[in-house]
């Protein structure tokens, strides 16, 4: 990383001599001194690290060095901080990193709340105040939500289909160790002249290409996060489409992998264009390019049209892994198949059609043109059919059944459908143009936006990783403490984010430092709730960490599920299965007598994949596999 | 649902209905938008009551499906059976996709009228203001009147029409009691922003002393960025504005500001 460092540092320097500039440029936007380094410091710590060896080997010729996979597997708690191509280390790498990241942005939120306790300026400034929201939800969104699904599925989805790794184990290795980077480099920010990037994590241009060098390093840090997401999106698809056991065709698929195969659609699609867009205001800051100047002929609402084009998508990124983890969980304790389990599989891909085509509602406000409000206003509102379809589904699932509802997964899954309807009803009112004229970037946006990010997204990560928790480490987490985490978790998020609602409708707009005297009661109040729902998360942290080392052992299949995942042992072996299993039927066949979903120890099985053994190959080979249970 | 009976059934339906009417009967009432001071308003705070009827039954439906659930099919402890083996039923499948379909465009027309509504042009009296924002203050031009101020002062029942430009950054006009926002777009009076939608129409019907607030992200003063806002009668606002300073030729000439803007980016890039 300092090698890196330093040959970005002195690339500059001799490329400025060489051209007869003045060694160091120091105006506001510029520092090139900084920026490239800031771009070559995290690429010589991810070659420093290995990530590219094999890489580097083909192509100067040298002879490459099959991956044996030594690596795989992690024998203590050392290896998890070294660079391991086991999908299942790389999903707990993922989530440790990115719960990291939930903490540090959920005490930046902590400080606000403090700040916005009471009207006027008593903790922070309002400069450093517009730091700290920029940078909390830069962490969130890109850090913690977007990453932790994907390190959910990293771990769950090549065991659910019966795959003995993802299909390109090294470049999963590379998008993980991407994020730390992303989050250096935010971090970074922090240290810079002028603070850290304060213009929004939307980043709006003019206010952003002229910002101090902190913005530079949000343009770069999201450079990492992006390439990190597409990586591993594609890394997903081609899992998901060529290495699925033999017998699991796509009707066969357990609903996270349907969740998951859509939500890669959208991030390969979608995410190129924040890296695009954030590229731009780069290049406006530093080199001169006028994308944004309007003086100079650019043009100022496309950076929203760019910037949305990415960020609407992106709330489906960061909501479908959700709805996936949630089938899951209510079908399992629910002891019922998924009720219309088609439809689920089509609303999901119907959101991502319609996901591409909802961006504008954003701008209902921004002077674009007039004539764009009334289309993207309709299928805005239609987005709201197939999240319909699928909330009624698992209501559906949840009649004539056997609810289990001592699990905390179980009533996160629960919670979840309550604060997320909400979320949706006053996503549908924002959706309305005359609506969302008057409550458009005020609190309102705020709760809905916490409503469905945090009632949404954050209780599914949790839904979700209290159910895994007992195949990643072996060990029962204590469900006591999740009980009270899950209780301490909804009530703060309810007194946070519902006044949230009241006071922007009567006038309190977002991203303010100080505010009218009027809506003082009701911010404390939120900020006394706040730090319920802070303190909520410690109790989370306890029970994880000690019962990763201290709980009782779980079996291979506490919640007596049926997708395959829970076949093997807790935590699986190094290889995922000696004998790829068959898939003989559905994911769900609950109260079916003498239904599976999947055996091992048939007899094609093992020898049409490949085995274990070359998991690289196992990419090639398992085409074959994944073309012979699609049919 | 298999064993549902149709009495059982009419209970649940009973119950979200009920659900319906009590949520609705709190929340209908509660003046949620704060104090109503423009025609443009009243349309948007009755379709948001509206809404909450309409939110009031999808969550009620939710609710009561999601309570009855866990009242009647919780499993006793102990209990390690499995539910009933049902896949679906497309009937109550295709239920569930087309009225809410039919509720969400019926919303979207509604809104569209309403819309259309309050962006038409009035047909009483109408006025011009040249609205311009710049890190962190506001500005207003009465081209008629040939005036200037920091204060927006407006004659109650005239339809202002609001020209919005900024010199630097993004900014965006609210006055809460009016219900209208517009954000404000540098370079929107300059060759090349003739697509951006930079007039805002909005017909104050209430005399008092309000703030225009901006709601646009822009720089460490954004919170503070506010201007007071007057509506009083015609003859209070013809006195007023007599008294203003005439407005510098530099405001008018064309571009008004956009010389300015040109001069902040210019110093940044050439630096």
């Amino acid at each position: 990383m300092l090698i890196g460092g330093l040959f970005g540092f002195g690339l500059v320097m001799a490329l400025r001599a060489i051209s007869g500039l003045d060694l160091f440029q120091t105006e506001q936007t510029g520092y090139p001194h900084v920026i490239v380094p800031a771009i070559t410091a995290p690429l010589g710590f991810l070659i420093g690290l290995g990530c590219f060896d094999y890489w580097f080997r083909w192509a100067s010729g040298a002879p490459t060095i099959p991956d044996d996979h030594s690596q795989h597997g992690a024998k203590d708690w050392k290896d998890y901080f070294k660079f391991n191509t086991d999908h299942k280390v790389i999903g707990v790498q993922y989530i440790v990193t990115t719960f990291f990241f939930f903490l540090l942005g959920g005490l930046l939120a902590m400080v606000m709340r403090a700040e916005l306790a009471n009207p006027g300026t008593q903790v922070v400034d309002p400069g450093v105040f517009n730091s700290l929201f920029s940078t909390h939800a830069a962490f969130m969104i890109f850090l913690f939500v977007i990453p932790v699904f994907a390190g959910l599925a990293n771990y769950v989805l090549p065991l659910m289909i019966g795959a003995p790794d993802m299909a390109f184990p090294r470049l999963n290795a590379l998008s993980f160790w991407m994020l730390p980077m992303a989050g250096l480099l935010f971090m970074a920010s922090y240290l810079v002249p002028g603070g850290a990037f304060d213009a929004g994590w939307t980043g709006y241009a003019p206010l952003s290409t002229g910002a101090p060098l902190g913005q530079s390093f949000f343009n770069l840090g999201v450079q990492f996060a992006g390439a990190s997401s597409v990586a591993t999106a594609l890394n997903f698809l081609v899992t998901i489409v060529t290495m699925r056991a033999p017998g699991m065709n796509f009707w066969r698929m357990p609903l996270l992998v349907w969740a998951n195969l859509s939500t890669s659609l959208l991030v390969v699609a979608a995410t190129p264009f924040i890296a695009g867009v954030q590229f731009m205001v780069l290049f406006d800051r530093a080199i001169g390019t006028n994308f944004f100047q309007a003086a100079a002929g650019g043009d100022v609402i496309s950076y929203q049209h760019i910037f949305w084009f990415y960020s609407h998508p992106a709330v489906y990124i960061m909501m479908l892994p959700g709805f996936g983890i949630v089938s899951e969980v209510i079908s399992t304790h629910a002891r019922k198949t998924i009720f219309g389990y088609r439809l689920m599989a089509l609303a999901l891909l119907g959101i991502v059609v319609l996901a591409f085509a909802v961006w504008a509602h954003h701008m209902f406000v921004s002077g674009m043109f007039s004539w764009l409000r009334v289309p993207m206003m309709v299928t805005t509102m239609l987005i709201a059919v197939p999240t319909g379809i699928k909330i009624f589904s698992w209501l559906g699932t949840m009649f004539d059944s056997k609810l289990h509802m001592e699990n905390t997964s179980m009533l996160f899954a629960l919670g979840f459908l309550v604060t997320f309807v909400v979320g949706g009803i006053s996503g549908v009112m924002l959706g309305m143009i005359p609506i969302d004229i008057h409550v458009s970037d005020t609190y309102f946006v705020v709760a809905h936006i916490h409503f469905v990010l945090f009632g949404g997204s954050v209780f599914t990560i949790f839904c979700g990783i209290y159910h895994w928790f007992p195949k990643m480490t072996g060990r029962m987490y204590d469900e006591r403490l999740g009980r009270f985490h899950f209780w301490g978790t909804l009530v703060g998020m309810l007194g946070t984010f519902v006044p949230m609602h009241w006071v922007g409708m009567e006038g309190m707009p977002r991203r303010v430092a100080d505010y009218a005297a009027q809506f003082g009661e009701w911010n404390l109040v939120i900020s006394v709730f706040s730090f319920i729902l802070g303190a909520a998360q410690l109790i989370f942290v306890y029970n994880m960490v000690v019962s990763w080392r201290y709980g009782p052992k779980a079996g291979d299949n506490p919640w007596r599920a049926k997708t395959i995942e829970w076949l093997v042992s807790s935590p699986p072996p190094v290889f995922n299965f000696d004998e790829i299993p068959r898939v003989v039927g559905g994911p769900y066949e609950y109260g079916v007598p003498g239904a599976r979903h999947a055996i091992v120890g048939g007899t094609e099985g093992g020898a049409e994949v490949g085995g274990p053994e070359p998991a690289v190959a196992g990419a090639a080979s398992g085409g074959g596999g994944g073309g012979g249970g699609g049919t | 649902m298999k064993d549902m009976s149709r009495a059982t059934l009419l209970k649940l339906l009973g119950a979200m209905l009920l659900g319906t009417i009590v949520i609705s009967a709190i929340m209908v009432p509660i003046p949620w938008m704060g104090e109503i001071a423009s025609e443009e308003k009243g349309p948007i705070d009755t379709m948001f009551k509206v809404t909450i009827v309409l939110s009031a039954f999808v969550f009620s439906v939710v609710m009561v499906m999601m309570g009855y659930a866990i009242w009647k099919y919780r499993a006793k402890p102990g209990d390690e059976s499995d539910g009933e083996p049902i896949h679906g039923n497309t009937r109550l499948e295709i239920i569930w996709t087309t009225i809410p379909t039919v509720m969400v465009l019926g919303l979207a027309l509604y809104a569209t009228i309403v819309l259309d509504d309050i962006e038409a042009e009035a047909s009483g009296p109408q006025m011009e203001v040249r609205v311009t924002a710049q890190q962190f203050a506001w500005r207003f031009d009465y081209v008629e009147q040939g005036v200037t101020s920091t204060e927006l002062h407006v004659p109650v029942g005239t339809q202002v029409q609001a020209e919005l430009n900024a010199l630097d950054v993004l900014h965006s006009f609210w006055v809460p009691e009016w219900g209208i926002k517009r954000d404000l777009v540098p370079g929107s009076d300059l060759p090349g922003g003739e697509d951006i939608d930079d007039t805002v129409s909005v017909t104050p019907n209430k005399e008092g002393t309000y703030s225009v607030v901006c709601t646009e992200l822009c720089g460490w003063g954004h919170s503070t960025m506010q201007a007071a806002v007057v509506v009083e009668s015609q003859a209070e606002f013809d006195a007023w504005a007599a008294e203003q300073t005439e407005i510098p030729e530099d405001n008018l000439s064309t571009g008004a500001g956009g010389g300015n803007g040109a001069g902040v980016y210019t110093d940044q890039l050439s630096e």
